[in-house]
């Protein structure tokens, strides 16, 4: 009741976080990986001496200026080259050819310290555009698809609203659950580096299976809540019997997105280093997910009802 | 009653088995996990097959005589368990086209491998040492057998199938044209060499070994080895065109390391371990007894998936790690929605075996909801995915159904076998939760 009574609150709260999720996809920008331009990524880690022998004492990776000019030398087009890791970097650039393959970690290695590829990914033009058409398919299937079971999960139509708005809002829901993670990650982008792959894909489409079927539940909820009052011939506000179905699948929502996300945690701070950003998309993904169907959903279905008695009147 | 309870006993002994059948294979390795390259460390290499000049109806034979070719050649390099399959774009992603796809666990040089694939076969000539060739010959003793012969491949100018013999009982054979060079060469071997026994490889098999009868002076060999009239065509096209019977070009390289895929490994053991250690604790002090009956259900689903993994098999990368490691999370998802249906309807004011049966009966709904909408997802990304989604896509979907299967059957028999009745104080307590209102 709590939510319903203060839902302008949480609706200008849930503008502002979508108004700022959008700011920083407009000003950090999401950068494609290269699994959808094309190109090479490579990470390295280094070998050193050990102190003493000559080396750098404790050892370092090489200066990043000085392997910039190595790598210039050595033929690499339009790279980025970031620190990973303690002792580790990672190198973005076009497609590299037979001779630049074969001299890898001849090229990164320096008199400090020898270096190993740990990584080395190439990934031609004609894959890249085929996996980011492959994504905005899939994308594109997984919207269609949940509007389909929307309309299937919702096709008996009940008093006071009808079942295409419940489906509309659990749209609009869906968007506010896309938009968030996507502020999140150009964010995320500008501090560490990250960029959009097939994994971020991976990670918004669960996040909307996830999130759908929660917001289901709490509508399932206040249908069936409608459907008792009607049988008992109960006169109720339908903000409040929303509120009381709101209040009913609560603790249920926080529950089970709260194992998911005790999950997702541990996976993100000492699950393998390859799901890291995965991990944290999610958590961030989810974490939305469960407040739009708290917080938004059902807010939103009372403001409508509302709307249309004025009208009505 | 004392069924329910024969029947959970039995649930739990079967459960107790395939975790005993999952420990056991995994200490003998009779059923191990199958890791993705990611994991185990490996090279990853996609070729784009140009099939310009090949007509449309050769297209499947031409892409399996490539793949066999392909197959030959690691197998030769002695990787284990290689991967060799063709692929074909679906026209949905925008480009149709054949590919070529090699994985080689263990082989991290990538330009190793690239080398490996991409050379042309060897064509080589040696005279046998002794008089008469052996009864059999294998790639070990060639060496011991055989001397090489002064002309190599590089002699060869072309190479083409002709049909030799009468016409009723024409036999196909390979003729070898050598260049003006190695027709010299030739020569003088022939000469040099009556009655001896010429053996011709390719790519270090034996391919036919005739025995030089005169002098060959005008450069030409022919090779007649009983071979069919397809096996002659392959045979004279791969000498001429050097390796392949399409041409290839890679477009996709992915290596990754073992000492990083180990880590990984390790890294996603860990966890998976923590991650069930903190659902199970938020589960035991959030529900109590039923918490309890949940984390049952929920081991009975983790090993039910390990041993599933192992046998159907699954190919596990860190994609597929991370789908269980959230699916463990999800697992408990239908027995939350369970407990907090059962307990509302005890503070209803109904008995408990009456509120567990419309507990389960009320919250079906919403569980299969659930699911369905997170399968449609799993189904998508599997269809679509490149292979790293796919691991993803399959451990997630294979996850949703075992951990409804898990959460409806198991923790349903659980609840009924254990038969308390929750009116009284301290068994109430049991079932009650967190934030108890009753």
């Amino acid at each position: 009741m709590f939510i319903i009574k203060h839902r302008n609150a949480f609706f200008a709260l849930t503008g502002a976080l979508v108004l700022a999720a959008l700011i920083s996809v407009a000003v950090f920008g999401l950068h494609l990986g290269i699994e959808f331009t094309g190109g090479t990524l490579v990470e390295v880690s280094y070998d050193l001496p050990a102190p003493g022998t000559g080396g750098q004492a404790g050892g370092t990776r090489p200066d990043p200026v000085a392997l910039t000019n190595t790598l210039n030398d050595a033929g690499f087009k339009d790279f980025s080259l970031r620190e990973t890791g303690d002792n580790g970097y990672t190198l973005r650039a076009q497609s590299i050819g037979d001779a630049q393959r074969g001299e890898l970690a001849a090229v990164f290695s320096y008199q400090g310290g020898t270096a190993h590829v740990d990584q080395l990914t190439e990934i031609g033009p004609t894959i890249g555009a085929e996996l980011r058409n492959k994504a905005i398919l899939a994308l594109g299937l997984v919207l269609l698809c949940i509007l389909l079971f929307i309309a299937f999960a919702f096709r008996k139509v009940s008093q006071p609203i009808s079942s295409w708005v419940y489906g509309l809002i659990a749209l609009v829901t869906l968007v506010h659950d896309i938009i968030i993670p996507m502020g999140f990650f150009a964010l995320l982008g500008y501090l560490t580096g990250a960029q959009v792959d097939t994994l971020f894909v991976t990670a918004v489409l669960t996040v909307l299976g996830f999130s759908i079927h929660d917001t289901i539940v709490v509508f399932d909820r206040t249908r069936e809540n409608l459907r008792i009052n009607h049988e008992k011939n109960r006169k109720e506000d339908f903000a409040e019997t929303a509120g009381h179905s709101l209040n009913q699948t609560f603790v249920r929502s926080i529950n089970t997105s709260l194992t998911v996300l005790f999950t997702l945690l541990v996976l993100y701070f000492i699950g393998p280093a390859s799901t890291k950003v995965f991990a944290l998309t999610l958590l961030v993904g989810i974490t939305a997910g469960t407040y739009s169907s708290i917080f938004l959903a059902t807010p939103l279905l009372v403001w409508v009802e509302k709307r249309r008695n004025k009208a009505k009147k | 009653m004392a069924q329910k309870r024969v029947f959970a006993i039995i649930v739990l002994l079967i459960g107790a088995a395939i975790g005993y059948f999952v420990y056991h294979s995994e200490v003998t390795a009779s059923w191990p996990f199958k890791l993705g390259l990611d994991l185990s460390g490996g090279t990853q290499l996609v070729y784009r097959a140009d099939l310009n000049a090949i007509q449309s109806s050769d297209v499947a034979e031409s892409m399996s005589a490539l793949r066999d070719t392909i197959e030959r050649r690691v197998n030769m390099f002695g990787v284990s368990e290689p991967l060799v399959q063709t692929e074909q774009t679906s026209a949905l992603s925008g480009t149709s086209e054949q590919r070529l796809i090699v994985e080689l666990p263990g082989v991290t040089d990538t330009q190793k491998a690239i080398a490996l694939i991409g050379e042309t076969p060897v064509l080589e000539f040696r005279l046998l040492k002794s008089a008469n060739p052996p009864a059999a010959f294998s790639t070990t003793t060639v060496n011991q057998d055989f001397e090489p012969a002064a002309i190599t491949g590089k002699d060869l100018a072309s190479s083409e199938l002709q049909f030799q013999g009468s016409v009723a009982i024409s036999e196909p054979v390979v003729v070898l044209h050598f260049t003006s060079q190695g027709a010299k060469i030739f020569a003088d071997l022939t000469k040099n060499n009556v009655g001896r026994y010429f053996g011709i490889f390719l790519d270090g098999q034996p391919i036919s070994i005739p025995v030089i009868r005169e002098s060959i002076p005008d450069g030409t060999a022919v090779i007649s080895g009983g071979f069919t009239a397809t096996g002659a065509k392959e045979l004279a096209r791969n000498l001429n065109y050097g390796a392949l019977p399409v041409p290839i070009e890679l477009i996709s390289t992915q290596t990754v390391s073992g000492t990083l895929g180990d880590k990984a490994v390790r890294d996603g053991i860990m966890a998976g371990l923590w991650g069930i250690g903190a659902v199970a604790l938020f589960m035991l002090l959030w529900y109590r007894l039923p918490g309890l009956l949940a984390t049952i259900a929920l081991t009975l689903y983790i090993v039910v998936m390990l041993a599933l993994f192992k046998f159907i098999p699954v190919t596990l990368t860190a994609a597929g790690i991370a789908a269980f490691i959230l699916s463990v999370g999800m697992a408990v998802d239908a027995n939350v929605l369970i407990f907090e249906r059962i307990k509302e309807e005890l503070r209803g004011g109904k008995s408990t075996a009456e509120s567990i049966s419309d507990g389960f009966a009320r919250a079906w709904p919403s569980i299969r909801d659930s699911n369905i909408s997170s399968m449609i997802t799993a189904v998508i990304l599997f269809w679509l995915g490149t292979s790293l989604i796919k691991g993803f896509a399959l451990v997630f979907g294979l996850g949703v159904l075992v951990s409804m299967l898990t959460a409806i059957t198991v923790s349903r028999t659980f609840l009924f076998a254990l038969g308390v009745d929750a009116k009284y104080g301290f068994t109430r307590l049991l079932f009650g939760s967190g934030i108890s209102r009753t």
